[in-house]
């Protein structure tokens, strides 16, 4: 029997089971599908990574193989090539093995599987099916990992700071982008990292869409929906990142149409109370040392419950996204005297207005917000104070 | 010299050139793409006909249901699978209702004895997840799903293991017949056979007048666009949920795969390009929605791939079967081709009437297994590693596929193979390690040179 077994070994994962070692629990242990730790950062060899963990800027590469050490001096158990199928009631594991299918218990069970980019299916990119579109992380994965290139000439698609990196990553390589192509009428990444397209020379067209990829067995280019050709040999589709929660959806777990993750209370606890979440499995998303920093926040929860001390998850408070919002982690809170710690949100569209927390009618919270797509909205718990009687709290935004 | 020459490695042609080959003539499976399953048989439903809808009396009712037959015969020996999933023909209209007793009675025609009609609350026990709206339907209890890419890749599988020769990249581009013998041209040599089989499915009637100096039917493409929904959507749905069809298509169907997803569609467009499988956003969101209106569950659910077939339909309903000295045309195989090919070829074999001896030992080679309900190769030890996280596919599988007798020719001929790429993600873990892999395996590599820092 494991005490507590963390499914995912990147910065998350890695964070939980060191902070869970620090409090001195025995056995944990880190199940990892790939061949080494370290997560999506394995495959991001640029800055910045690390100031939060190790107080300096290191490439992804160097970050995850620190990580790496760390688990490994801590002495938590690591099974790499394990891929976790299956979560059954009570902290039960399927997972497969190269040594065949083996059964996994622990007391507690930390998610921790991280978050993709959206690919073309779920995007609904039309036209046909060449060679030569992919994602970020794959490039990355090309690029860093196998030393290839899939494409010299791609059109880049979307202008989140994923989107930018991967501009810097071409650069890097030898690969020239033909275009940038954002749906919204400016960058989604903060000034002034949008200015990178300009500064690089690559042309970037806003409030468009690609229509149509055309090509035989590669892209010979791309079809906007204004009518504009541009030739090129690959797409690369950027951000619009998604929870990689399948695991948690083809479950028992409650899993957030919102979010695209399991449903969590403040101590990270999903609907069952043997199983808990954390890092970019429970939003798209965050960078690197924000989920290495809830791995460890939500580890120490779990240390607390295996001794007995988290609250228990009964006449809970349902947290609800209304207006405006995108999403709101965590999803429930489990009722306490003095509630504490963040509420995360995100919005669909460009809004400034009054950020809410009601029950009924009743306000809890109210501050002024002005915000974008994709940018991180923090709203503190400290001092909100749930009525007896309410069961579920709204959260919205009133222009 | 070859007794045949099949023409075309879709589904036809391979089930002919098995055919032809265990009965004992000499073969060779001529394919102009990288790889078999090049055109129509690409992309399908994967559905596996009872024929209870199909033209009573027709040549591809007969070759259906004789195809149907033989694949329950042969599927164990070749580890091919079988979901018995059931049909619903599903009315959604009182005009749809009134149009059940005329489908049920072709049905029982047609010699499908188990089809009956269902009540909505029947339907509704069996398939709790679909909308409560529907007003009756049709159970057919034989219409099952089946890998549409394995199924022939076992068949020219078992072709090749007794004796049969396959050359791709090889287009046939003309020919001569004299003294009983062709001396077909192609892309890469000469071939000398004494018939020729065509099977160039929506090239049909292009090498028919290459060959014939006139074609007896015209190919008129008919494209179907598919979603794919997530894993997750699985459970909403055991059973092939059919519409009331019209006169020109089955229409858009909401089924399970035994890939373990939910598929919906296919359209039915009309184009002239033989090649362009593109799908549009419009006709993806339609499907997306009349999905989730079939079955409300599918709202919301992610789609994990989306693509297009092309039915090499002709200007008629009837598949175009014809024999002339030292030809046998086996076009216009327009929808049920999965399902008819086996039979498709017993028929041609009928045709040919030829005099040879049928193989003695027969070799019986055996197709991974792909379905989800199978026994996975990474259910037993040594697989490596796994490749594709979401298919769960392992580095033995991978390695299996590049080589052998038949590797794959190109990375879709790879994912037909494997289902390497072909979940959830679509690559973003997997796409580079299989480039890695795949390196200096096609001529369409996925890499296109090396990072230079
Ligand atoms: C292209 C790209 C560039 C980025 N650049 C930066 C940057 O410059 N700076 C920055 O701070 N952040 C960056 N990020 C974001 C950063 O990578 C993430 O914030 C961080 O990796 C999230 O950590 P995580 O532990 O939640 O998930 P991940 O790092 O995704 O780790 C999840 C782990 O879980 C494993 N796993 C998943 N499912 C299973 C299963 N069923 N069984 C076993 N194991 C499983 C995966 O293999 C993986 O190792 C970038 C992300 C991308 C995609
Ligand atoms: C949307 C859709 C859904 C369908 N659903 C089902 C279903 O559920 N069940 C079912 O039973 N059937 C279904 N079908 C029908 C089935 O897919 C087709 O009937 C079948 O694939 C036709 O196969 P074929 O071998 O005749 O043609 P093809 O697959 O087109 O094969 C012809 C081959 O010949 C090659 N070729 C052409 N010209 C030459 C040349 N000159 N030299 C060398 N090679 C050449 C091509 O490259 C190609 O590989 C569906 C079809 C579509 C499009």
């Amino acid at each position: 029997m494991i005490d507590v077994a963390v499914i995912g070994g990147g910065p998350a994962g890695i964070a939980a089971a060191l902070a869970l070692r620090a409090r001195g629990v025995e056995r944990v242990a880190i199940i990892e599908r790939e061949g080494s730790l370290g997560g999506v950062p394995r495959h991001c060899g640029h800055p910045p990574f690390g100031l939060r963990e190790f107080g300096r800027i290191l490439t992804g590469p160097a970050y995850a193989r620190r990580l790496e050490a760390k688990a490994e001096a801590a002495g938590v158990e690591i099974l790499l090539c394990h891929s976790v199928l299956g979560l059954k009631p009570g902290g039960v594991l399927d997972v497969a093995t190269p040594e065949g299918p083996r059964t996994v218990k622990a007391l507690r069970v930390l998610l921790a599987t991280g978050a993709r980019e959206a690919p073309r299916s779920a995007r609904l990119v039309g036209g046909a099916r060449p060679l030569g579109v992919l994602n970020t992380g794959a490039l990355q994965a090309y690029v860093y990992l196998q030393g290839l290139v899939p494409f010299a000439r791609p059109v880049v698609v979307g202008t989140e700071l994923v989107g930018l990196s991967a501009l810097a990553t071409c650069r890097g390589h030898g690969i020239k982008p033909v275009a940038v192509v954002e749906a919204g009428n400016r960058a989604t990444a903060r000034w002034p990292l949008g200015l990178l397209p300009r500064l690089l020379g690559i042309p970037v067209y806003y409030n468009s869409q690609i229509a149509e990829i055309r090509g035989g067995t590669r892209v010979e280019s791309v079809l906007l929906r204004d009518g504009t050709v541009l030739d090129c040999d690959g797409v690369l589709l950027t951000g619009r990142f998604l929870p990689e929660a399948s695991l948690a959806r083809l479950s028992h777990l409650v899993v957030d149409a919102a979010s695209g993750g399991p449903a969590i209370d403040q101590y990270g606890r999903c609907s069952d109370a043997a199983y808990f979440a954390a890092g970019n499995l429970l939003r798209p998303i965050e960078t690197a040392g924000w989920s290495f920093r809830e791995g460890w926040t939500i580890a120490d929860y779990i240390a607390d419950d295996l001794a007995g001390g988290l609250p228990s998850t009964e006449g809970g408070v349902e947290v609800v996204a209304g207006e405006g919002l995108k999403f709101v982690v965590p999803q429930r809170l489990t009722r306490v005297t003095q509630l504490r710690g963040l509420m995360q949100l995100r919005v669909n569209a460009p809004v400034s207005g009054q950020l809410r927390v009601r029950a009924g009618d009743e306000m809890l919270a109210c501050q002024h917000i002005s915000t974008r797509p994709e940018r991180r909205i923090l709203l503190d718990m400290d001092g909100i104070k749930i009525p007896p009687e309410v069961s579920r709290i709204v959260v919205d935004i009133a222009p | 010299m070859f007794d045949v020459a099949v023409v075309g490695g879709g589904v036809v042609g391979c089930a002919v050139a098995r055919r032809f080959t265990l009965q004992g003539a000499r073969v060779v499976l001529l394919e102009k793409g990288a790889d078999i399953l090049s055109g129509a048989s690409k992309g399908n439903s994967a559905i596996l006909h009872t024929g209870f809808d199909a033209p009573p009396g027709s040549l591809e009712l007969a070759c259906m249901q004789a195809g149907y037959t033989e694949y329950l015969e042969i599927r164990d020996r070749l580890r091919l699978p079988l979901l018995e999933s059931g049909a619903i023909v599903c009315a959604w209209s009182e005009e749809e209702l009134a149009k059940l007793p005329g489908i049920l009675a072709q049905a029982h025609g047609n010699g499908v004895a188990a089809a009956r009609m269902v009540t909505p609350g029947e339907i509704l026990a069996r398939e709790p997840n679909l909308s409560a709206r529907v007003l009756g339907g049709v159970l057919v209890p034989g219409e099952h799903l089946i890998d549409p890419w394995s199924a022939p890749l076992a068949y020219v599988l078992q072709a090749l293991a007794n004796g049969a020769e396959v050359r791709r990249n090889t287009e046939v581009t003309g020919g001569a017949f004299a003294g009983g013998a062709w001396r077909l041209e192609t892309s890469a040599g000469p071939v000398a056979c004494g018939t020729v089989i065509n099977c160039a499915g929506l090239f049909g009637n292009t090498l028919e007048a290459l060959l014939t100096g006139a074609a007896d039917f015209t190919i008129k493409p008919r494209k179907g666009q598919f979603v794919v929904f997530d894993k997750a959507a699985a459970r909403l749905l055991r059973s092939i949920i059919l519409p009331v069809p019209t006169e020109r298509t089955k229409g858009i169907v909401v089924t399970p795969t035994v890939f373990g997803n939910v598929l919906v569609g296919p359209t039915a467009e009309e184009q002239d390009s033989r090649t362009d499988a593109g799908t549009d956003e419009a006709t993806l969101r339609m499907l997306a929605e009349k999905g989730a209106e079939i079955l409300p569950g599918l709202a919301g659910m992610g789609i994990t791939a989306i693509y297009a077939g092309i039915r090499p339909a002709t200007e008629r309903k009837e598949y175009r079967v014809r024999q002339a000295p030292g030809y046998i045309a086996l076009g216009g195989i327009r929808s049920t081709g999965l399902t008819a090919a086996l039979g498709l070829a017993q028929h041609a074999w009928g045709l040919y009437a030829g005099a040879q001896q049928p193989v003695a030992n027969l070799i019986w080679p055996q197709v991974p297994v792909l379905a989800e309900h199978g026994a996975r190769d990474w259910q037993s030890p040594g697989y490596g590693e796994v490749i594709c996280h979401c298919e769960m596919v392992t580095s033995r599988e991978i390695e299996a596929a590049l080589r052998g007798p038949l590797p794959a020719g190109d990375y879709g001929g790879l994912k037909r193979r494997t289902r390497a790429g072909m979940g959830r993600c679509q690559g973003f873990y997997c796409n580079a390690r299989l480039a890695e892999l795949s390196a200096g395996c096609f001529a369409a590599p996925l890499a296109v040179g090396g990072a230079h820092d």
